[in-house]
């Protein structure tokens, strides 16, 4: 009876493997009877470390962000603030004073128990004098870090900062361990659902499920996650076909993602980044302190043309420094539509009939080459002489065109998400001065109310579309390529991130 | 004339090389579309679907941005040599008239130059006065000085043994005189087949330096940053790989072949 129940049992499970086998030769993809618990995705650029608090590069919130590092507000995926180790708040009347109330029973992973003093700690060092913090300016209107008690932290502002519960979602404001915090670098300690297992470098991060996870609400499939760092993007397409990689949520050539269209295996998601491909121009220096030369140019480029032949058709036109993932987003690409005619008059009345000649300084990055390549072209419908200098990005970048905004104009994409406050920063490269945009910014922070800071987002909007301190030309897609069968990772991305909480494989 | 029809190697090498000559100067005054006409419509065409070779990811036209290419590497390549062959003939032929320390010196200097690649050295100059035409063909030219300093040392270095060499010495007749009139002429002929030789080799630096985004800037296109471009449209779009790889590899094969065919043409110990 035995022998004949263990025999029944073998050759079901048989059949069910042959069964199991037949669609895997449809699809192409080995069988598993119970779904994968690991997963690996990959990157294009390696984080220079794996502290977010400390540098700037978004590559290390991609790998460490909400999965190892969690903050008192984080950001969902429709880019909304959300309760996290905080578990509520409130705003006092004028603004000044916000009270945390913090979650119990929150632990990091080596062991110490998160509360009052730790988040203290916390913002303490993200605003102290010798903070390198790389969005230090935002915690600049906090006065005073109380706690009254383990589980409540007041703070006090100098003045109203209305994006205050918005930017402690970001990866810079991460919560951190007092004793950890100085090795965060090398070896991340937070209170995520993965801990920090090993870092290969040049290779891979690799991170296993913390099984002391304060959030029982919700269930972390996974048991282990790899990031690897492979920036050639015809490598990532032939890791990703031999399955060397489970995802790119941000694959590196647009050019290659039709490549993909016939696999079944993969499915291929288009979303919007918060990438902002910009050409900024500066502002103080001639022509282009004239707006009208500005707005000209403007008119010279067919946004959707660029789009097409810079980056295969993917990506979205936009008319102001703000993306549709963004709150309060406009669709400002109407203000100054192309219109070269129109251009060469406008050109032709700021006293250049006969054109222009200037220089961008163009980074290395093929998104950045072949944009410089069609607004050549485009300027030089309506007589702009446009000389393309390749600038090698980050280092003279940086040096040239962020700190001694020596240039004329110059192309890059913003990564930060929700950064158009940087036309109001001075000294800031565009070299743009304008004290009704400055007020409309101060506006924003002055109220707490969503609705009133959405309307204020319009305006500042409606300001730069008509302005043109830069050519405002696409939001840069988010072209993932994953497993199909790989659930729960952004479409989307209103902050640089990686989420691994929700991931899961299909079974 | 009649001994070089004999000379397969360098009948092929010469129609090449006029064939890519033609081409150049002819992009000079016409093209089939304007090589920097961008018409994304158009985009990614196959060969002969739009255009004669197809149209790459803004829709210009392969064919005509092949034919200024064509014009534009061989011009750097050609000032590039001019260079180096003027500057490194001069050297060697004073070194030869001179000879002593000056020998040991110039010889160690080449071998300096030597041991750097242009390809570095070009990306050294194009850091201090930035990349473009004027910074490769200094960078090859540096390069090909010290191929013909070495090249017309030897070679003066035998004439000045021969006997009416030894003649005009005891004539009277001054070094540089000697250099002028009896040196220099006999040495033409290596000369010749070298430029030819090292003009198959700039194309190909230059090509390299365009790769890597140190040539010529953008809109004029050139046959490395043309292939640079088609890196990842290989699998959609092969032509875009293929026809500047193809051009790049028929120039130099053609002016090789040129160079070995004069090589051997005009080295008298062939003469039978």
């Amino acid at each position: 009876m035995k022998g004949m129940f263990a025999l029944g049992m073998m050759s079901r499970r048989g059949l069910m493997a042959l069964a199991l086998a037949g669609t895997a030769v449809f699809a192409g993809a080995p069988a598993f009877a119970t779904p994968k618990t690991a997963i690996t995705i990959g990157m294009a650029i390696e984080p220079t470390g794996l502290d977010p608090t400390v540098a700037a590069p978004v590559a290390i919130g991609q790998v460490t962000w909400q999965n190892i590092f969690e903050g008192l507000t984080t950001i969902d995926k429709d880019g909304k603030v959300q309760p996290q180790l905080a578990e509520s708040w409130e705003i006092s009347e004028d603004g000044k004073t916000y009270t945390f109330k913090l979650r119990q029973g929150v632990t990091f992973h080596n062991g110490v128990p998160f509360d009052s003093s730790v988040a203290k700690f916390s913002i303490d060092r993200a605003r102290g004098a010798d903070s390198v913090n790389p969005q230090k300016r935002y915690f600049a209107s906090i006065e005073a870090v109380e706690t009254p008690d383990p589980s409540t932290l007041v703070l006090k502002l100098s003045e109203p900062a209305g994006s205050l519960l918005y930017w402690l979602g970001w990866p810079a404001s991460s919560m951190v361990e007092p004793k950890s915090a100085v090795d965060n670098k090398t070896t991340p300690i937070g209170t995520g659902p993965f801990k920090f297992v090993s870092w290969a470098k040049g290779s891979k991060v690799d991170l296993t499920k913390n099984a002391d996870y304060w959030n029982k609400s919700v269930s972390v499939k996974l048991d282990s996650a790899a990031f690897r760092f492979i920036g050639d993007p015809q490598a990532q397409a032939a890791a990703l076909r031999a399955g060397d990689v489970d995802a790119f949520p941000e694959f590196g050539a647009p050019e290659l993602v039709k490549s993909f269209e016939g696999d079944k295996r993969l499915a291929t998601v288009i979303g919007n980044t918060e990438l902002k491909v910009v050409a900024g121009m500066n502002n103080s220096r001639k022509p282009f302190d004239d707006k009208r030369v500005r707005q000209a140019l403007m008119m010279a480029v067919d946004r959707a043309t660029v789009v097409e032949g810079a980056w295969s058709g993917y990506g979205t036109p936009i008319g102001s420094h703000y993306t549709p993932n963004d709150r309060g987003y406009k669709d400002l690409t109407g203000v100054y539509p192309y219109d070269p005619e129109k251009a060469k008059a406008l050109l032709a009345e700021a006293g250049y009939a006969n054109g222009l000649t200037f220089t961008i300084k163009a980074p290395q990055m093929a998104y950045a080459q072949r944009t410089s390549q069609v607004l050549q072209a485009m300027l030089a419908e309506i007589g702009v002489t446009m000389n393309i200098e390749t600038t090698e990005f980050p280092a003279k970048w940086v040096a040239d065109v962020l700190k001694a905004a020596d240039y004329d104009m110059t192309i890059v994409a913003h990564a930060e998400p929700m950064d158009i406050d940087i036309y109001a920063r001075d000294p800031y490269y565009f070299n743009y001065k304008n004290p009704a945009f400055n007020d409309v910014l101060k506006a924003i922070e002055a109220t707490a109310d969503p609705a009133e800071q959405e309307r204020l987002y319009g305006e500042a909007q409606e300001i730069l579309a008509n302005d043109v301190p830069a050519l405002f030309l696409f939001v840069m897609p988010k072209l993932g390529i994953w497993d199909a069968k790989v659930k729960g990772l952004w479409e989307n991305e209103p902050i640089p991130s990686n989420v691994l909480t929700e991931v899961h494989w299909e079974e | 004339m009649i001994r070089a029809l004999h000379r397969p190697v360098l009948i092929i090498g010469f129609v090449i090389t006029v064939a890519l000559f033609a081409v150049a100067l002819l992009s000079l005054v016409w093209t089939p579309l304007p090589p920097a006409k961008m018409n994304i419509v158009h985009k990614l065409n196959a060969p002969l679907e739009f255009g004669l070779l197809g149209t790459d990811q803004f829709g210009r036209d392969v064919a005509s941005m092949l034919m200024v290419g064509a014009w534009n590497s061989l011009s750097t390549s050609l000032l590039a040599v001019a260079l180096g062959a003027c500057v490194g003939t001069a050297i060697g032929v004073i070194v030869a008239m001179r000879r002593g320390w000056l020998e040991v010196f110039v010889m160690r200097g080449c071998d300096i130059i030597f041991a750097v690649p242009p390809i570095l050295s070009a990306m050294m100059l194009g850091a201090f006065i930035g990349s473009g035409r004027f910074t490769a063909i200094v960078a090859i030219g540096t390069f090909m000085v010290p191929v013909f300093a070495r090249l017309t040392l030897g070679a003066a270095l035998q004439i000045w043994t021969r006997d009416y060499v030894a003649a005009a010495v005891g004539m009277g007749r001054s070094k540089s005189r000697i250099t002028l009139v009896h040196i220099l002429p006999n040495i033409s002929n290596q000369i010749i087949v070298q430029v030819t030789v090292q003009l198959g080799l700039a194309i190909l630096t230059e090509a390299g330096l365009s790769f890597l985004g140190l040539g010529m800037p953008p809109p004029n296109p050139t046959w490395g940053r043309m292939l640079a471009d088609a890196q990842t449209y290989l699998g959609q779009a092969p032509w875009l790989a293929l026809m500047p790889g193809l051009a790049i590899a028929f120039a130099v094969l053609g002016l090789n072949m040129l160079g070995d065919g004069l090589r051997d043409l005009l080295d008298p110990r062939n003469d039978g």
